[in-house]
């Protein structure tokens, strides 16, 4: 059984699995990679590196697309 | 930058290396459906297009995206740091942006608080400070300040861009003799953004000499927004056309057009 960690996504608290990488996070939320940029920890997380990354405990992870505006 | 006249309908203007034909930017904001955003877009004639970087709804991370609409294939996206009143909130923006899109070409704008949401010129200095050392290609959103805006434009940034009046207003040129200073003294684009109404707005920013005007709510807010897509595309390319033909001087007293001679007695 793997231990299970607390990260905040988009200011929302979540808990993972510890050591989930944010390709698993992004799958597991539903997101289409190709149309989000992700930040962990006030730092851009290049997309192809998203299969390596493992999430931490208390990361911040902010996760945007793009929308309308002026 | 300017060229030569538009009577061959080949009047394009450039920035950051980047040629385009239309001198309007539409943002895609404030439209009742992504359908109409795209309507209206595309009545607009623009090719470029702002767009704002926001955080995803993760409950709901299938609904339908700008992109699904208005395609970057089809429009050069301008990421724009709209909501931003931070150095450092504009700076992650359109790195993230980057990310998102690999665009380097942005806008940044850094705000006052409300109820102007005026620009907040230093921390927009530091801003396109930190931007164009990270090889961004900043067009600025900024106070009609002539002093600003050669600061900005001695920075590195690639264009100018000063209000017209507060995001939104719809007041117009409050301050057309400053935006005309502006446009004098620089050697960048210069362009009105924010405060656009309605198209003898925008026609009046081109008969000043800007190189192209910025605007989203006057069309999106407007009862009939493709309409008024329409009739901003034809005041863009009116004002720019009376621009480059040059006006007729100012004349306190009549001049008859009509000959004084031959007149029945």
């Amino acid at each position: 059984m793997s231990k299970i960690i607390a990260i905040t996504v988009n200011g929302e608290t979540r808990e993972v699995p510890a050591g989930e990488s944010l390709a698993a996070l992004l799958r597991a939320i539903g997101l289409d990679t190709r149309k989000v940029a992700v930040e962990r920890n006030e730092e851009i997380v290049p997309r192809s590196t998203y299969p390596e990354v493992a999430l931490a405990a208390g990361d911040r992870l902010e996760i945007v697309h793009f929308i309308g505006g002026g | 930058m300017d060229g030569t006249p538009a009577t061959t309908g080949d009047d394009t203007w450039e920035v950051a290396g980047r040629r385009f034909r239309s001198r309007l930017i539409v943002g895609t904001g404030r439209y009742k459906s992504l359908e109409e955003t795209a309507a209206a877009i595309a009545a607009s004639g623009a090719e470029i297009v702002t767009v704002a970087v926001r955080r995803v709804n993760l409950s709901d991370p299938n609904a339908p995206m700008l992109q699904d609409f208005v395609s970057p294939k089809d429009y050069t996206y301008l990421p724009n740091t709209a909501g931003c009143h931070t150095a450092n909130e504009a700076v992650r923006t359109l790195r993230l942006a980057r990310e998102a899109g690999g665009w380097n070409l942005v806008k940044l704008e850094v705000l006052g608080p409300p109820p102007y949401l005026y620009p907040d010129m230093e921390g927009t200095v530091e801003a396109a400070k930190a931007l164009i050392a990270d090889g961004f290609e900043v067009m600025v959103y900024c106070a009609d300040d002539p002093v600003a805006a050669r600061k900005l434009e001695d920075l590195g940034c690639v264009a100018i861009m000063p209000l017209g009046a507060p995001i939104g207003s719809g007041l117009g040129l409050t301050n057309p003799f400053m935006i005309r200073s502006i446009k004098q003294n620089a050697k960048v684009p210069v362009l009105v953004d924010a405060g656009i109404g309605t198209a003898s707005d925008a026609a009046k920013a081109m008969e000043l000499g800007c190189d192209a005007v910025l605007l989203n709510s006057a069309i999106a807010h407007a009862k009939d927004p493709v309409r008024m897509a329409v009739a901003m595309k034809a005041a863009v390319e009116a004002g720019r056309g009376a621009f480059l033909a040059g006006r007729m001087p100012w004349n306190y007293q009549a001049d008859a057009s009509s000959p004084m001679t031959g007149l029945i007695r």
